[in-house]
């Protein structure tokens, strides 16, 4: 072993790499090409599956539906996330940690457990319903879960952690005391957080909405179990496709579909902040 | 408004929205323990006969036994290898590195239903499909960003200096690596490996993809349950899942609090 130390430093440090990297490229990055090629060789070679994406209404229409569901997802999320940025950036430090931990811990809870909440509160025989028409104050349950707007809730309210993070990083990196200087120039509050606070955040906020619509992309979960069948984004067609009706072709082309925008908009994140700031956790 | 009482108003909406993302996934809890037999508050009454039911099914504990194995199995080698991976990217200099350190966090980029569809065609070839090796691969794979990352924060506080006295006065890296790396920087290295384990113990999307009835998770159990019937024995399993992902938050947050102590 010590020969392999003389050798020279660049390539002991590559054997640590090594065992990690193959088994990523072989067992990841090898299979995620194969599906990528696949939307170009199933069921017959050619961009076939391609002119779905104008050919097919339903292709189409399912793109739009993700693109909007997302869309708003990202409006959502950063508007409240920013607010509980704001009130985190300007809170006591422990008040702040007793904030992180509450971030840390939905974090980590399992995006399953967080949709069969919303079910068991607003489903069709959630606890809400039932508790209205036990008080009479309904007589027919609210549909509120089973649709586009059950779905939003759910995605909205697992984003929000994803909506902070890069927020309050980009807020702490700012001097307030430019906020100070606003104010005692005769400025009011409004118009030093307008004029002032608002246009020094404006790096966070795309950060944190390309962050949001890039995870949102991706959804499945939520969907399936808050959509009731009846909302189809790009991720539950995808798996239709695969386990019902078996169509590779089709699948295939929308996960490439997928992959490339959220690498695409991954590009330009990390142009805005530092993906591992992101990815960290929070700024430590 | 005077700042004081703009301040009051977001710190209200702040904490209603931090209530929100909280509180509802705590709903399973209370409803656990309802005496009805459909999805209800315990008014009327408190009963375990839901975590009756689910501790004495078989299909349950067999599936809580087989996430724990896969869990525990793909957090060891997704730590072994990303902990590798993290001090050998961490000392590496060179045009590839950054390139090398973006291609392992990967994993965690790639949309879970691509990561399930690339599994799933990859694996019936090699005969993985709804085995323990296949989806304890296809974890390790996941959760080895995880440590990666983690390690490298751990790597970022360590004072490279150590490492040039021990090689220096003459250890191989083997050593180096063994007693000096890897003592300063365990607190990373455990986090890394907690994160690990709840990244398996909750995953769904790939388990739904490359497991059919041998091999049966938890997360796989509860997807069935919640789609199927709702009744109260699904949120006791759901009370199980939260449990265990709070018990391994905290023991990080003890060996974070840890560490923070023996930097002061």
């Amino acid at each position: 072993m010590s020969s392999a130390v003389q050798t020279g430093r660049f390539n002991v440090y590559w054997l640590l790499v090594a065992p990690a990297l193959l088994l990523v490229l072989v067992l990841y990055a090898a299979p995620i090409l194969n599906v990528l090629l696949l939307s170009f060789a199933d069921p017959k070679p050619g961009l076939g599956n391609y002119y779905k994406i104008v050919e097919s209404d339903t292709v189409s229409r399912l793109i739009f539906t993700t693109i909007r569901l997302c869309l708003i997802t990202t409006i959502a999320s950063v508007t409240l996330g920013y607010i509980v940025a704001y009130a985190m950036l300007h809170a006591f430090s422990t008040m702040r940690q007793r904030m992180m931990s509450i971030l840390l811990i939905s974090f980590w809870i399992s995006v399953l457990v967080r949709s069969f909440a919303w079910l068991m509160l607003l489903g069709h025989n959630g606890l809400l319903n039932n508790a209205l028409m036990a008080g009479g104050i309904i007589a027919e349950p609210l549909p509120i879960m089973r649709n586009e707007f059950g779905v939003l809730i759910g995605m909205t309210e697992y984003m929000i952690p994803y909506a902070i993070l890069p927020l309050l990083a980009n807020m702490q990196g700012i001097d307030l005391r430019v906020t100070s200087a606003s104010r005692s120039l005769g400025a009011s509050n409004v118009q030093t957080f307008f004029r002032v606070f608002l246009p020094l955040t404006r790096p966070g906020i795309v950060a944190a909405s390309l962050l949001v619509f890039i995870s949102s992309l991706g959804f499945y979960v939520t969907p399936a179990i808050l959509g009731g069948g009846k909302v189809q984004m790009i991720a539950e067609y995808i798996s239709v496709q695969l386990l019902v009706t078996v169509r590779w072709g089709t699948a295939a082309m929308l996960a490439t579909l997928m992959l490339v925008s959220v690498l695409v908009l991954m590009y330009v994140l990390n142009r805005f902040m530092r993906l591992s700031t992101v990815f960290g956790g929070g700024p430590r | 408004m005077t700042p004081s009482r703009l301040r009051r108003v977001t710190n209200v909406a702040a904490w209603t929205i931090l209530l929100v993302l909280i509180v509802p996934s705590l709903v399973a809890f209370p409803v656990s323990i309802t005496s009805k037999t459909y999805l209800s508050l315990p008014w009327e009454g408190v009963s375990l006969q839901h975590f009756h039911n689910l501790f004495s099914s078989t299909e349950w504990l067999s599936s809580f036994g087989q996430s724990f194995v896969i869990a525990a199995c793909s957090s060891a080698v997704a730590t072994f290898f990303g902990t590798l991976a993290a001090i050998g990217l961490w000392r590496m200099t060179g045009r590839f590195t950054e390139a090398i350190r973006a291609f392992l966090l990967l994993p965690l980029m790639v949309p879970p239903i691509i990561s399930a569809m690339a599994f799933y065609r990859w694996w019936v070839p090699l005969g993985l499909i709804d085995s323990y090796l296949g989806l304890i691969l296809a974890h390790t794979i996941l959760a080895i960003p995880m440590v990666v990352i983690t390690v490298s924060a751990a790597l970022a506080n360590f004072d490279l200096k150590l490492e040039q006295a021990s090689r220096s006065l003459g250890a191989p890296l083997p050593t180096t690596i063994r007693r000096v790396i890897l003592p300063v920087i365990r607190p990373g290295i455990l986090a890394g490996a907690v994160f690990a384990f709840i990244l398996s113990w909750d995953e769904i999307v790939v388990a739904l993809f490359i497991s059919k009835f041998d091999v049966f998770t938890l997360p796989r159990r509860l997807w069935n349950g919640m789609r199927e019937n709702t009744d109260p024995t699904v949120a006791a399993a759901a009370v199980l899942l939260i449990c265990i992902t709070l018990v391994a938050l905290i023991a990080h947050t003890l060996l974070t609090r840890r560490k923070a102590e023996d930097a002061a």
